[in-house]
């Protein structure tokens, strides 16, 4: 990508962290698209963030190392960054900034679409209600996923994001293989390891054709961050709006984004909010979560999947935060589950999706679906209680509904949720294992069901 | 003269412009080639601090900025009932006509169809005697809202000099002239108001009728007055907007106005796909008829999310004016607040505690002063009322932050959301040990005059279990519930029943999602009777296994979703049987 025309200015006022200020700046405007040249002739891209009194703050995406404030040039594009676009994209791998990175030439364009998008009139939504099968029980069972949903994967370090992800990518790109559907998947920041271990499980299933790859590792400039989801995501609508694909955008880590606009906010010396990031970190991750959705009229939907590492496991961290109020619901995978062993180590308790009410029910899945899964949340909360009583007065100090309680919370985890990672469960067999979970119960506990369903449902062991 | 001046500076939704000295603080501007909307917001010499309520990219320094002369107002008259808008009045319906999908930039519409014809009825005559708030007539705006046309309230009065008959008029139409001293004062359907500027009144009373929201932990628990203010802080999935959404629904309200305040878009497509088909249980019209909803979502423009709210606590207090009990919505305060963090950190000001500008207190305080009991300005006499309800999303579900401690001093109402109970499914998860109503001993009244003189004595006995329970589950937690006497062990388990069978409440359910007074009082009613009934079985030497085996219960706690309102006699079958099989277990003498 090579700026064609712009206005070239070479005084540089001060090189500070990711920012360089360029002074006798006459006609900038706020946002633009910036090619930085160094003295040895190489180029990096960058954007306008401020501009006035003559000067302009450039945030240069690929980092100032060796910059020097003698030499270095500045070419102000006159426009905002733009990501070219067209059917060509599938299957190839781009870099963080949306170059071509599997040695293949640039894409032939059918159009150049601005990487920031613009906020979707609300008016203009289609509310999302479409289940999307993801084969994991967990999953389709209380915690469905829905066309157009923004639903986060909440992790801590080591733990199985990565796999979880890619076992969803694959098994509901099977199941949607009917229709036209895409993944576009943006690594933010991750290990080399990670970003191949996707990229051989879409292979592995067929989907790679169908993908579209954005990768920005953890060796690659911090900055770049900043653009990586924001490119991912301009194909992905490309893909669902122009060409009318269901399409599943993973972001993976969102946490290294955040971090990245940190060090931009630093840069600058703005008022911090909590732990250092920005008062604005709410608003700018929702410019990127607000992009999941449908529209009226038109065919495709853009589905989100971000993942997040929790800093120490804190879910109160800002990034967790601030991403749970912006987004769908969240899975949230726990240490305790993974320590145990048990995959996927999804802590249902502290999971929620949204549109899960939406999605669900008779017409769409089943009458009984949301029902059984508030009963499943009940019994297993309650077997968490009862876990924590007897570790204080022993079984003997329980009653007999207790100790049926812990049973639930056993038979919970060890039948319903945990899985195999190529274990691709139907709707059938997950709903079907809920109600036997529910059924260790005395049917007068069940209050969370109406009567007419245990009388279909309920099987006594 | 207005403002002409250029643009020196841009960063994000703050610009500077030179050469502003005509320019007013809180005056709004038209900003550069593209012709954004701003809003002055500090003057410092000639040169005006601007923020800007539609996206900046693309804005460079030497374009124009004109000033407009008039503060940032909104257009009232028919025609706003049913409308979605933006921060700032404009009908996302219309900006999507221009700008297809995806809100574009520089659109102007009008707040509303300036060309549609209402029918018009006089209410006054040539000669009448006028003064501002006065009602000259009534249109009907939809089935559920007659719209009463006023004169406005900074009018200065006068003889009706002409009025136009009974007819067809769209709301351009001069419908009336005033006269006084000899210069005439042309009226019509319409007239703007500046939203930052509470509207007048003539009187302020206080709230002593409750506004029922048909949800049981509110309406039974910790209710809201009409005119009164609520809050509802918590984290992130502890049920803010859902509870909103359930006022919204459901409380006996002439009009609502929402306010989606920084939050999600699909919260906003949702309440526009279902309010149109759901019935408003209080006159059986479709709820979209009587709902205003304002949308600025958090992806859309930070400045327009700052003005917001002051845009729909206008448009309620419009209505208010004509007589209406009206309730706001705001999801969520705590978006607002941050938009004006971010543009006091633009404006360099010194940030107070964790970056909030010190009059981040006052603007709170302002904000629900706006709510309130009101006798309109002019005649006929009419009250009317605004209840307002904020949601606060407090950072990391901590309540000491300071949108939350300051929005604490100025609401009477406080509904404390609990991660705990909703990572627990207890929805709505409103905490009972830290919510409280002060308008409770105000509004008893109503109950008794309305459902029964017992409601209060009830429901303190129910809360009363409801503490107890909650001391008593310290020495649980250390001990078992087995160390417990009887009657405490009675406690527990009644506790666990008023959770499940009442302030637990499904807001997808049908049935449950609403549940009338009447119902509330009887559900309330069959639990404390079981309470009291349990007791003297358990004096009269009964056990607690006796009492936990009795097959009612499960009924009991049930008959909030499987017993339609319409059905409450079902209820009285319950206790019926509530009451026969306490007989049988130690042939007990029961209360009813
Ligand atoms: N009264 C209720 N009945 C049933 N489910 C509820 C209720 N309140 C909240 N929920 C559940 O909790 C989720 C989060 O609630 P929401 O109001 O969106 O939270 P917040 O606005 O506080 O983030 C909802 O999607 C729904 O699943
Ligand atoms: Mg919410």
């Amino acid at each position: 990508m090579t700026l064609q025309g712009g206005i070239e200015y070479s005084k540089i006022a001060e090189i500070k962290g990711p920012l360089v200020i360029v002074d006798g700046v006459e006609r900038a405007s706020y946002d633009e698209l910036v090619e930085i040249e160094t003295t040895a002739g190489e180029k990096r891209l960058g954007k306008v963030l401020e501009v006035g009194n003559g000067k302009a703050v450039v945030q240069v995406f690929e980092g100032t190392t060796g910059l020097s404030i003698s030499g270095t040039k500045a070419k102000f594009s006159g426009k905002t960054m733009t990501m070219p676009v067209s059917a060509e994209v599938l299957g190839r791998v781009f870099d963080g900034l949306g170059r071509p990175n599997d040695g293949l030439p640039e894409p032939i364009a059918s159009k150049f679409l601005d990487i920031n998008g613009e906020p979707m009139n609300p008016e203009q939504r289609e509310y999302p209600r479409d289940f999307i099968q993801t084969g994991v029980s967990v999953i389709d069972g209380m915690l469905t996923l829905v066309r157009g949903q923004k639903l986060p994967i909440f992790s801590g370090s080591g733990m199985s994001h990565n796999i979880l992800a890619a076992q969803i990518a694959r098994q509901a790109a099977v199941i949607g293989s009917g229709e036209e559907f895409a993944v576009v998947f943006a690594a933010i920041g991750v290990q080399f390891s990670e970003a191949q271990y996707f990229k051989r499980s879409l292979e592995e299933s067929g989907a790679l054709k169908r993908s579209v790859l954005f990768l920005n590792l953890a060796d690659d400039p911090a900055i770049e961050r900043i653009i990586t989801p924001r490119v991912a995501l301009t194909v992905a609508e490309y893909l669902a709006y122009d060409l009318g694909m269901h399409v599943l955008v993973i972001l993976t880590d969102m946490t290294n984004y955040a971090e990245a606009l940190r060090e931009i906010s630093a840069a600058r010396e703005e008022v911090p909010g909590r732990k250092g990031y920005p008062g604005y970190l709410y608003t700018d991750l929702s410019t990127i979560y607000e992009r999941a959705g449908r529209l009226l009229g038109r065919k495709g939907s853009v589905t989100q999947m971000p993942i997040l590492s929790m800093p120490a496991d804190d879910i109160t961290h800002p990034i967790p935060d601030l991403t749970g109020y912006i987004t769908e619901g969240q899975i949230v995978l726990g240490r305790d589950l993974f320590r145990k062993g048990i995959y996927p180590p999804v802590n249902v308790l502290m999971s929620l999706s949204r549109i899960m009410k939406d999605g669900v029910g008779e017409g769409r899945t089943r009458g009984d679906h949301m029902e059984i899964a508030n009963q499943m949340y009940d019994g297993y909360s309650r077997a968490q209680e009862v876990r924590a009583l007897s570790e204080i007065v022993g079984k003997a100090g329980l009653t007999g509904v207790d100790i049926k309680y812990m049973d639930v919370g056993d038979a919970f985890e060890k039948n319903f949720l945990s899985q195999g990672v190529d274990e691709n469960r139907s709707l059938e067999e997950t709903l079907a294992l809920e109600w036997k979970t529910a059924s260790i119960l005395p049917k007068g506990e069940l209050n969370k069901v109406k009567d007419k369903f245990i009388d279909q449902y309920y099987k006594a062991n | 003269m207005v403002a002409k001046g250029k643009i020196v500076w841009v960063s994000g939704p703050a610009v500077k412009a030179d050469g502003m000295s005509d320019a007013k603080m809180y005056e709004t501007v038209s900003v550069g080639s593209l012709n954004l909307i701003g809003e002055v917001i500090r003057l410092t010499g000639d040169v005006a601090f601007i923020q800007v309520y539609e996206s900046t990219s693309g804005l460079r320094p030497g374009e124009p900025v004109i000033g407009t002369g008039s503060p940032l107002s909104v257009l009232l008259g028919p025609g706003i009932i049913g409308q979605i808008y933006d921060g700032i009045q404009r009908p996302l319906k219309e900006l999507s006509k221009k700008s297809g999908s995806f809100i574009g930039r520089g659109v102007t519409t009008t707040p509303v169809d300036m060309t549609k014809k209402y029918k018009f009825t006089p209410t006054v005559k040539v000669g009448d005697d006028v003064q501002a708030g006065n009602i000259l007539g009534t249109v009907e705006e939809t089935q559920l809202i007659k719209h009463s046309i006023l004169v406005p309230p900074d009018h200065h009065g006068g003889k009706i000099a002409s009025i136009a008959s009974d007819g067809q008029y769209d709301i351009e139409t001069e419908i009336a002239t005033t006269e006084k001293a000899g210069t005439k004062t042309q009226l019509k359907m319409y007239h703007r108001w500046p939203v930052r500027k509470p509207r007048p009144y003539k009187q302020r009373f206080d709230p002593t009728v409750p506004l029922i929201t048909g949800q049981r932990v509110i309406d039974t628990f910790f209710p809201i007055a009409k005119g009164g203010t609520g809050s509802i802080p918590g984290a992130f999935g502890t049920g803010k907007t859902v509870t909103l959404h359930q006022i919204a629904k459901w409380a006996d309200s002439q009009v609502v106005v929402y306010i989606g305040c920084g939050e999600r878009g699909n919260e906003m497509t949702e309440v526009l796909v279902e309010f149109p088909h759901l019935k408003d249980p209080h006159t059986g019209r479709p709820l979209m008829e009587r709902t205003v909803l304002v949308a600025n979502t958090s992806n859309m423009p930070v400045a327009a999310r700052e003005a917001s709210i002051y845009t729909g606590v206008t448009i309620a207090e419009y209505y208010r004016d004509m007589g209406n009990h009206v309730v706001l919505v705001a999801d969520s305060t705590s978006r607002w607040a941050e938009a004006l963090r971010e543009m006091s950190g633009r404006l360099e000001e010194m940030p107070a505690e964790e970056g909030y500008p010190s009059y981040l207190a006052s603007r709170l305080a302002e904000f629900y002063e706006r709510a309130g009991r009101v006798r309109a300005l002019g005649s006929p006499e009419r009250e009317g009322s605004v209840t307002l309800v904020g949601a606060v999303s407090p950072s990391g579900g901590d309540f000491t932050e300071p949108v939350t401690t300051h929005t604490i001093r100025f609401i009477k109402t406080f509904w404390a959301l609990d991660a705990r109970l909703a990572y627990s499914r207890h929805y709505p998860s409103i905490n009972w040990m830290n919510s409280y109503s002060g308008y409770l001993s105000d509004i008893a009244k109503w109950w008794s005059a309305n459902i029964s003189d017992e409601w209060l004595p009830l429901r303190n006995e129910a809360y009363s279990v409801l503490q107890r329970e909650d001391t008593l589950k310290e020495i649980v937690r250390l001990l078992g519930p087995e160390a417990l006497p009887e009657e405490e062990k009675l406690i527990l388990e009644v506790a666990r029943m008023i959770k499940i069978g009442i302030l637990q409440q499904n807001s997808f359910d049908n049935v449950d999602t609403y549940c009338s007074p009447k119902k509330q009082f009887k559900l309330l009613k069959l639990l404390v009777n079981f309470y009291r009934n349990a007791q003297r079985a358990l004096k009269e030497g009964a056990t607690i296994t006796d009492i936990r085996a009795m097959s009612v219960i499960s009924s009991m706690l049930k008959a909030r979703m499987e017993i339609p309102d319409d059905q409450l006699d079902k209820l009285d079958q319950v206790e019926a049987l509530m009451n026969e099989q306490f007989k049988n277990i130690v042939g007990v003498k029961v209360t009813t």
